[in-house]
């Protein structure tokens, strides 16, 4: 023999009894990161700037004398304390994501390519027209999109989010009562009780009573109710459609007409457009406004949070009320309306600073163009397809809410098949983080006990949701088994085991503070 | 397409699954009136040289800031971003992730978010600070409907050196709930004038500084005055490496703090996004807008931290929330904070100083232009002149030049009658090359 | 002590009246992490909301069982909100309200009536 394991390297596994806990918490890839504050970073700078040539001191009292209290990372510690923390965070590019109404679909990286074009990402929002035309034509090209996919005649860019947009369509309808000197008879908005929480809370805040609309046993809006309240003290109905149960309202036509002749206008919430991009036009129901969230049905990040984008689709009624600014393309160029006295119109006034999301316009506008109009129909078919076979595939074990007929983008389950088995919606989907799944979206739609709502989109392959319905069936068998604690103690494989909200909502630390006797700064 | 990973295979089987004979079967609750047979008139499928080719080409035809001597301000600032802080914000698992409702799998996002509100308090003087909102204005019209909640009184007192796109914002959203405001005369340097204004109805005072015309004021006279009379002092600050350098907004007695954060780890984009920074005091968190990020401990006693606090929000509140807000910036806060961190105090106060001394050699290089009237004596890194001649039309000669000379306070206030006055503003990344062609070029304008 | 439909109780001392929500609202609501009593002197009418409590999932506003003034509010409440999960029909109390007519108690429901009521629910 030539070759001797001499050094005594073992190579196969060693079989031992116990699991014991790592020494310092840390758990193989997955790190320990301490708060930026609890490190040695006082003084510490990752950025080399020229020395400076003055002091600051002509500006004599306004200067800052005190420590500010903010520590400093070189770029080596900067990249390894972001990426420490990264590696907590589930990702759509890590799985399926099935939170429902929330829409969590690939992320094309052409969009953050084009978004960061010198040409887009580095021009000042108040340079002169002429140096922009650029820009103000990829605005327009995203407005004709917009229109064009959703039938309107008019659409304002500018609401920085979903709920910004809410807030724009409801103070156009109201602008529009307004001017028609209806305003102060009608002041009622009706909205059903499976809305989304921000459309109550936007009514209120423009100063509308907010009247909730039962809904069928099938999860839709009942029209009769809706007839009994509408009326002439009413400003405007605000309708999910595809709604929050991830259904079609398939009288939105009667409820549109019946709207209208009450004088009133329809708000359509667009949160689920994605489930009928390219195969419904909103304008073809009577709709009158409706916000597109750009980051659910064209695909920009999501982002941990933000930043949005909620462009909002206007009538031919309610589009001279759009706010400012808005681009006007005509013989001479582009030109940016930035105040409403310039043009013969009755803007509301102004939503924010500038011109909006321009960097989240480029990247709907990338996703746009490449599906194409053909590509979009597909879009809203494909996540149609998925949630329906999703649906199908687990309506044996657990209970849909409405398993009559197909759903729309979403599917949604009660927790009627969890009856006995202690067994909470919460705990299942704790259960699906140990599993390596995000949870679907939980305890919505309020009308539905202990909901499930699940949205796969369209851009989940056959094998990524087989995947998921598999874990989902193991699960599901285990909690009809009396598997109890693996449900009651979850998460046990996460980053951290289930965190207690209580303590955190009664005495609130929203901040790092230096310990006491510690010199450090603030 | 490429997006989509379903095959036409696929789609037979999942179809059989179902049991729908076709993908029409699916569509069955749209009414038949308002089914479209086939797309609409766009164009179709394009792959990614297609698309790239298209936007590039818009791309093209705007000036960028930084291929010309570049100096505008007026609340969006051109600042050089380090490399490390774009990389990390497209790392996946905070680009492709969602708002942290399972806290145990975004324990990434909220502790950056944690830390951010602790960069935020620190960097403004204040206790607290949230998430974030969308931006620096949005931020002002949260702050005067937050001052009302918490005063019971009805009306803003709003100083004339608040940007005028801020007023305008605020005043829309405000006004829709019935708040009065009472908006002082453009001034360059005249903050202490909200004081005789204030009244017993006054919920809030709003001050910025520095202002829209660069004006540095310390304002704690004004925090006293408005507490003496129960009123809450809002400070806005529209460029936010200015508390680098000058006293913070907490110090001078701020009640609430509305900043834009954008010139820390974000680009210009045209405007959007950007993120708002607010801040208040503790007394005052349950009536703050926004998310918020608060510590707490696992089952196991583990430090890990949760969005707390949300019962003001409209997810539960619905109709009572205190805001219908429901986001926040969130990759332009994780920008931010990125930012922040490498700049470290030692970067920031450096970072601010470079700053004031562009601006500084800038007004220099000015005044010695014939018919040129430096308006602003106080500034950080922007200042107002005074033109001979119409600003716009200055400034929009000069972009023949290639060149953009400032923002003209006309293009946010038409009707302030000061079509004379020029804002300008300089920062670190100015050069000095870039200030004498600015003087040279004004300096042949002018004289023309 | 007497009940109301939306879960508020009353105890009825001379022409003082403490009022608090009761254990099935407690237990419904969950955990509670804040109350917000109301300021001592306040006149509150019956059946408008005079104070919130919130858990952290839900939120909700509290209604005068009974109209009067407000002469004392439990500030222990804002530090120590889990009282009126450990005690709500004691320590857990809101406020005392100087009653300004005692018969709006008579339509107020006792013991027996709310275990009835809450069994139809």
């Amino acid at each position: 023999m030539s070759t001797m394991n001499t050094v005594g390297r073992p190579t196969a596994p060693n079989q031992v009894q116990s699991k014991p806990a790592t020494l310092t918490g840390g758990r193989g890839l997955l790190q320990n990161e301490a708060l930026i504050f609890e490190g040695d970073g006082w003084g510490k700078t990752g950025v080399d700037l020229p020395e400076p040539k003055t002091d600051g001191s002509d500006l004599g009292d306004l200067v800052r004398k005190d420590p500010i209290g903010l520590p400093g990372l070189s770029e080596p510690e900067a990249m390894r304390h972001y990426v420490r923390l990264s590696q907590k965070n589930h990702a759509i590019d890590l799985a399926i994501y099935p939170l429902g109404s929330c829409t969590m679909k690939h992320n094309p990286r052409l969009n953050e390519k084009m978004a960061r074009l010198a040409g887009f990402s580095d021009i000042h929002p108040l340079q002169p027209i002429s140096t922009v035309q650029g820009a103000l034509e990829l605005m327009d090209t995203l407005s004709h999109w917009l229109k064009t996919l959703t039938g309107m005649p008019a659409v304002a860019l500018s609401p920085k989010a979903g709920a910004h947009g809410e807030l724009c369509g409801l103070m156009a309808i109201r602008a529009a009562h307004e001017a028609s000197g209806q305003h102060e008879k009608r002041r009622k908005v009706l909205v059903p009780t499976s809305a989304h929480g921000t459309n109550p809370a936007t009514a209120a805040f423009v100063g509308y009573t907010v009247v909730e609309v039962a809904q069928t046993e099938d999860g839709r809006v009942e029209v009769a109710d809706l007839a009994s309240k509408l009326g002439d003290d009413v400003a405007a109905i605000m309708v999910t459609n595809p709604n929050t149960c991830g259904l079609f309202e398939r009288d939105i036509l009667e409820i549109s007409r019946l709207t209208h002749e009450a004088g009133a206008y329809f708000y359509c919430d667009g949160a689920n457009f994605n489930a009928i991009v390219g195969r419904v036009r909103p304008g073809d129901l009577g709709v009158d406004a409706m916000h597109i969230n750009l980051h659910k049905t064209f695909s920009t990040p999501h982002g941990g949070g933000g930043p949005g984008a909620g462009p909002v689709v206007l009538s031919e009624a309610l589009a001279p009320f759009a706010p400012a600014p808005w681009v006007v393309h005509d013989a001479d160029g582009y030109r940016l309306i930035e105040r409403e006295e310039d043009e013969a119109v009755q803007a509301f006034g102004r939503l924010c600073a500038f011109q909006g999301q321009m960097g989240m316009y480029v990247r709907a506008l990338s996703y746009m163009m490449s599906h194409g109009a053909d590509g979009l129909r597909q879009v809203a078919e494909d996540a149609v397809l998925n949630a329906n076979y999703i649906k199908a595939r687990l309506s044996d074990l657990m209970s849909a809410a409405f398993p009559d007929g197909p759903c729309m983008h979403e599917a949604l389950f009660d927790d009627e098949w969890l009856k006995g088995t202690d067994i909470t919606t919460l705990d299942f989907a704790k259960a699906m983080i140990d599993e390596g799944f995000h949870p679907m979206t939980m305890y919505f739609p309020l009308v539905v006990h202990g909901a499930m709502l699940i949205e796969p989109t369209e851009t989940e392959s056959k094998a990524e949701l087989d995947r998921f319905i598999h874990a989902m069936r193991l699960l599901a068998e285990a909690a009809k088994a009396g598997d109890v604690d693996r449900f009651k103690g979850a998460p046990f494989h996460a980053p951290l085991k289930r965190l207690d909200e209580t303590r955190a909502a009664r005495s609130p630390v929203l901040r790092w503070t230096a310990p006491e006797g510690s010199n450090q700064a603030a | 397409m490429r997006y989509l990973p379903l095959t036409p295979d696929d789609r037979t089987a999942m179809l059989a699954a179902i049991g729908a004979k076709s993908i029409d079967d699916l569509f069955v609750d749209v009414p038949e009136a308002a089914r479209l047979d086939g797309p609409v008139d766009l164009p179709r499928v394009a792959g990614e040289l297609e698309v790239e080719r298209a936007l590039s080409a818009m791309a093209a035809k705007n000036a960028t800031a930084g291929a010309t001597p570049f100096f505008c301000g007026a609340g969006a600032y051109k600042h050089h971003v380090p490399a490390t802080v774009d990389h990390i914000i497209q790392r996946s698992e905070f680009l492709t992730s969602y708002t942290p409702y399972q806290p145990e799998i975004a324990q990434g996002t909220l502790q950056y978010l944690y830390e951010f509100q602790t960069q935020v308090a620190n960097l403004t003087g204040m206790p607290v600070a949230n998430a974030s909102l969308y931006d620096g204005s949005t931020a002002m019209a949260e702050g005067v409907l937050m001052a009302t909640r918490v005063t019971r009184r009805n009306k803003a007192v709003i100083s004339g050196g608040v940007h005028p796109h801020y007023v305008k914002a605020t005043e829309t959203v405000v006004h829709a709930v019935g708040v009065e405001t009472q908006v002082l005369a453009a001034a360059i340097d005249a903050e202490a004038a909200v004081i005789d204004q204030i009244g017993p109805d006054t919920a809030c005072v709003v001050v910025q500084t520095p202002n829209v015309f660069g004006t540095a004021t310390d304002v704690t006279k004004i925090a006293e005055a408005a507490h003496a009379a129960g009123a809450l002092l809002i400070v806005v600050v529209t460029e936010a490496v200015s508390m680098g350098l000058l006293k913070s907004p907490g110090e001078m007695g701020a009640d609430i703090v509305a900043a834009e954060g954008q010139s820390i780890g974000n680009a210009l984009n045209f405007g959007g996004p950007y993120v708002g920074l607010f801040a208040t005091r503790e007394k005052l968190i349950r009536q703050m807008p926004g998310r918020l990020t608060g510590e707490t401990v696992d089952a196991d006693g583990e430090r890990g931290f949760v969005l707390t606090l949300s019962t003001r929000e409209q997810h539960i509140r619905r109709d009572k929330a205190t805001s219908n807000i429901c986001t926040n910036s969130g990759l332009c806060t994780l920008a931010f904070t990125i930012h922040m961190s490498l700049l470290g105090e030692t970067g920031l106060r450096k970072l601010a100083l470079l700053n004031h001394e562009k601006a500084v050699a800038t007004r220099d290089a000015l005044a010695a232009i014939p018919g040129v009237e430096i308006l602003t004596d106080r500034f950080f890194n922007e200042f107002a002149v005074r033109l001979p001649k119409n600003a716009a039309e200055v400034v929009d000669t000069l972009a023949g030049h290639h060149l953009l000379a400032g923002v003209p306070y006309s293009r946010l206030a038409p009707a302030a009658g000061m079509d004379d006055v020029l804002l300008v503003a300089a920062t670190e990344t100015t050069l000095d090359a870039d200030i004498r062609i600015l003087a040279k070029a004004l300096t042949q304008v002018l004289g023309a | 002590m007497k009940f109301t439909k939306d879960h508020e109780w009353v105890s009825l001392d001379g022409d003082i009246a403490t009022v608090g929500i009761s254990k099935h609202a407690a237990d419904a609501l969950g955990d509670v992490v804040f109350v917000e009593v109301p300021e001592v002197g306040k006149t509150v009418a019956k059946g408008a909301s005079f104070a919130v409590v919130e858990s952290v999932k839900a939120a909700s506003d509290v209604y005068a069982p009974v109209s009067g003034e407000v002469v004392e509010a439990n500030d222990a409440l804002s530090t120590a909100p889990e009282t009126v999960n450990s005690a709500p029909q004691a320590d857990g109390w809101f406020a005392k309200i100087k009653v300004s007519d005692a018969s709006e108690l008579d339509a107020l429901m006792d013991q027996a009536a709310y275990d009835a009521f809450l069994a139809t629910l």
